[in-house]
């Protein structure tokens, strides 16, 4: 049995899990990073349209500060973020992006003068001040009061990731690449590391580490159409639902991202519309308006999905021979534009469609894109239920967007939540919670189990492909669970579920081939990932309300009085179906009690009290002048992130408390 | 709406033919050979979705890397008929109806197309120090160093390498010496070079590039230029280090 020893071992090689271990290594540890793939390769390059950071740089960012990305957050999440983690978070996102700076990402800069841009269809110039030149940039994005996302021409994450995996480099972190975590240890209190096979080789280790972290992305795989990449295939989160007491939250919020190209499902950045893009129909004519006069197409992302998906219903899609879709224009923007800050997108078109978007419409339509829920985590990045499990980035429920995450505010979370899990982990470290005492027959244990697991696929009596498996899920979840939700479909779906799940039993690998074995792969990834499809179909089908990213047709209000609650979602060894239960989120503590979002539905269920709650906080801004006075005096949260990240961010041209 | 279209879903155009390089090296009895494998093709088919649909349909033992299927992340660069492109974004019917699919020469091979790029990618950036080498504590509180925005632009420019490795199978150098930096490495101090948030000089860039694994390795023959997916001008960037240390070392 080969044991490789550590201080903490980080699953994931992407922005969330490098951060961490950079913020661990530098505070005296020493982690090891896994990594399914090089970790420049990571899902995170993907990210094209940028990172939320209230600067405030620009003309349109005037007057941006972390009250209004909070704000912004937590209605995009329709309330169903963690508030004292949206605070954590919105404190934190300047630092990330100037430390960023530091060590080198190329952040698109302003530039001091006149320039055109298209806002709402037209033509307009915006005058940048003289002394702004020179600093961070930012443009529009959805379901955002200020132009907040700062960017790197559209390749963001390509640009954050290089410069965070050559940080990691240069601090002289190990990253196991081609390694994918199969089986977390733990002694039913406490995680001790994790079962590891090589890509490569195909042998197991056992990882024994103080901490773990799961930094894995999210589980759009589980869908047969994502913008994820292939390796989004949910595993970490698995593997720790696996544990059967680690929990998943909000596994039912799904977001589906406006702009797929169609048919292939890949992304074209929300910078489209952000930056004037609009959708049109069959008829060319621009439909938005026309459902969402407030936010057009800047509502939020799971508002413009179902008004898409509503409009292409009502039979103003355009036919093709794989389906209906819409359009979306970017012509208005221009030649120097698209080639400018939306190259990748042209590039795509050129590609994947043979189309150039500087004269012709791009054929769009929603995909699936983001797992909005994970390993529930409380604030430090920690599992509530199993100590020494971490999780940070998409695999975390940690949580911020709640039932819906705004564009721009999932690469800013990456390096957000690395910097602070990087922190509390550390301080896990050291103190006397961090110290381990695990026998080796516990780790002999998990080795041989998984050793057994993989052998039985090829020992199998059944002759069921696990590709076969894995694409029959993918449709019905497609089908059955997804824009548009309901009890019958989800029964439907539920049903075909746990019918793929008594096949796992049948599926045969018939290559014993060293090494890799794609085969092999796909077989013990099917039963992991059809328990997540599974958190979520019954996670959708007992939520009978419809919030965010989750919508129900047969119950389409906010139900605050019944569900103004986080999903968390359990599986005991042996059992067919999740277990559920909910953890309430207390109204009488929240900064910003549930209101009206601003785009999307006027109406909902109200919780009993949210008057109350909202009497004190008009009172407490009434009194008080100061906004850092109002805050502290809402909801202190300050005492809750680690002591580096305590400070306030400096702005352009603004006073303390203003 | 499907990422992989199955082929028996629409009108048959050709039958494309795949001759695919199978050798796994963690095997002592495997020995390298070509296997053919036909699929119908299908609209707006690319070659992610034809090998995986060979790999769900024909062969699941089939090896080969995908991980964005967009053209960003640069992991699934082969020999597409000899040329090293990259598979996700190269459609079908660009291609005659027998594609010959083999993996990158220069680097080691984990099985069928698959190769160890990352591993070649790490030692290349610990040797070249490919990050910002600062000496000024960073302060994250405070309002971000100013920065050009033309000067901005120019950086990202020239880090938009995807390190797919195109370059490297490209390059005569790289398949005679496996100490060579190539034009992956060179371009990357270049953009390096160009950040007035580095503090190296052309003296420390000289020594790592002023050598025969650097600059002056480089034969000119222009593969990595005429390869590179990102159409990075790597040729240029070569060229402007070359002079640049050529001048360091008087």
């Amino acid at each position: 049995m080969q044991v490789i020893y550590s201080d903490a071992l980080v699953i994931g090689g992407g922005l969330a899990g490098l951060r961490a271990a950079i913020g661990m290594k530098r505070r005296g540890h020493d982690p090891i990073v896994l990594s399914l793939v090089p970790p420049k390769r990571s899902h995170s390059a993907a990210a094209q349209g940028g990172m939320q950071a209230s600067l405030g740089n620009t003309i349109k960012g005037e007057g941006d500060n972390e009250d209004v990305h909070f704000q912004d957050t937590v209605r995009g999440s329709d309330w169903g973020a963690d508030q004292d983690v949206a605070r954590m978070f919105v404190n934190t996102a300047p630092k990330a992006i100037r430390e960023l700076a530091a060590w080198g990402v190329p952040w698109g800069r302003v530039r001091g003068g006149d320039h055109e841009s298209v806002i709402d269809g037209k033509k307009v110039t915006l005058t940048e001040k003289k002394e702004a030149h020179g600093l961070i940039a930012a443009r529009n994005f959805g379901g955002t009061q200020k132009w907040r996302t700062c960017y790197v021409s559209d390749g963001t994450g390509h640009s954050m990731l290089y410069t965070m995996s050559n940080q990691a480099i240069a601090e002289n972190i190990p990253v196991v690449e081609r390694a994918e975590a199969i089986s977390l240890i733990h002694d039913g209190e406490r995680c001790h590391g994790a079962i590891v096979r090589c890509l490569i080789t195909g042998e197991l280790t056992a990882y024994v580490a103080k901490a773990t972290c799961i930094a894995t992305g999210g589980f759009g795989r589980i869908y047969r159409t994502s913008t994820n990449a292939v390796i989004n295939e949910g595993i970490g989160a698995a593997i720790a639902l696996e544990t059967g007491i680690a929990k998943l939250g909000n596994m039912e919020a799904v977001q589906f991202h406006p702009t797929g190209i169609f048919p292939a499902g890949i992304l074209v950045t929300e910078g489209c519309r952000g930056d004037g893009g609009l959708l049109l129909d069959n008829k060319e004519h621009r439909f938005m308006p026309d459902y969402e006069p407030e936010k057009k197409e800047l509502a939020s992302r799971d508002v413009v999905s179902r008004c898409m998906e509503t409009h292409i219903a009502r039979g103003n899609g355009v036919q093709s021979r794989f389906g209906e879709h819409l359009w979306l224009d970017i012509r208005l923007l221009g030649k120097k534009h698209i080639e400018g800050k939306l190259r990748e997108v042209k590039e795509i078109c050129e590609y994947f469609l043979g189309v150039d978007p500087i004269k012709q419409l791009i054929p769009v339509r929603p995909a699936q894109h983001y797992s909005m829920g994970g390993v529930r985590t409380d604030y430090t990045g920690q599992s509530p239920t199993l100590k020494g499990l971490f999780s940070a980035g998409e695999s975390a429920c940690w949580d911020m967007h709640g039932f819906n995450r705004l564009g721009g505010n999932s690469v800013a979370e990456t390096a957000v939540a690395g910097m602070i899990v990087g922190e509390t982990m550390s301080e896990y470290l050291e103190s006397d919670a961090g110290d381990i005492k695990v026998s080796t027959a516990l780790v002999k244990d998990f080795l041989t189990k998984q050793e057994k697991e993989l052998a039985g696929y090829a020992n199998s009596k059944g002759n069921r492909n696990p590709f076969h498996v894995i694409r029959e899920m993918q449709e019905t979840m497609s089908k059955d669970v997804a824009i548009f939700r309901s009890e019958d479909r989800l029964n439907a779906a539920i049903e075909k579920l746990t019918e793929l799940q008594r096949q796992v039993a049948d599926i045969k690998v018939n290559s014993s081939a060293k090494g890799a074995n794609p085969e092999l792969m796909a077989a013990y990834r099917a039963p992991k990932m059809l328990k997540l499809a599974l958190c979520v179909a019954q996670g959708a089908l007992q939520r009978t309300e419809s919030r965010g990213a989750h919508f129900r047709e047969d119950y389409p209000l906010r139900d605050d009085a019944n569900w103004l609650n986080r999903t968390l979602a359990s599986w005991k060894e042996g059992d067919e179906l999740p277990s559920l239960e909910y953890e309430q989120l207390d109204v009488k503590t929240m900064e910003y009690p549930p209101a009206w979002r601003g785009y999307g539905a006027k109406e909902w269920k109200e919780h009993p009290e949210t008057a109350a709650r909202q009497a004190e906080v008009d009172a407490v801004k009434e009194k008080l002048s100061d906004r850092f006075a109002i805050q502290n005096e809402l909801m202190p949260y300050e005492h809750k992130l680690p002591e580096l990240l305590r400070s306030r961010n400096e702005r352009l041209g603004e006073k303390e408390g203003q | 709406m499907s990422n992989t279209i199955p082929a028996k879903n629409v009108e048959v155009a050709r039958k494309l033919k795949f001759n695919i390089y199978r050798h796994n090296p963690k095997d002592e009895n495997s020995k390298p050979f070509f296997q053919t494998y036909e699929i119908d093709e299908a609209d707006s088919m690319t070659l992610f979705i034809a090998l995986s649909e060979i790999r769900e349909n024909l062969d699941p033992t089939v090896q080969f890397d995908f991980v964005c299927r967009a053209g960003i992340c640069g992991s699934c660069a082969m020999l597409v008929n000899g040329r090293p492109k990259l598979a996700c974004r190269t459609l079908t019917k660009d291609l005659p109806s027998e594609v010959t699919l083999a993996p990158l020469p220069g680097f080691e091979l984990i099985g069928d197309l698959s190769v160890n790029t990352g591993k070649w990618m790490r030692n290349m950036s610990e040797h070249l120090e490919t990050w910002i080498h600062n000496k000024e504590k960073e302060n994250f509180n405070v309002i971000e160093e100013r920065m050009d925005p033309d000067k901005a632009e120019e950086i990202y420019e020239l880090e938009r390498c995807v390190e797919c490795g195109c370059c490297i199978a490209a390059c005569g150098t790289a398949q005679m010496r496996n100490d060579f930096v190539g034009a992956v490495g060179i371009n990357q101090l270049a953009r390096f070079s160009i950040d007035p948030r580095d503090d190296r000089d052309d003296a420390k860039f000289y020594e790592v590039l002023g050598t025969d694994e650097g600059v002056f390795g480089c034969m000119t023959l222009l593969g990595c230029d005429d390869m590179c997916p990102k159409e990075l001008p790597l040729a240029q960037q070569i060229a402007y280090m070359r002079r640049k240390m050529a001048k360091a070392e008087v």
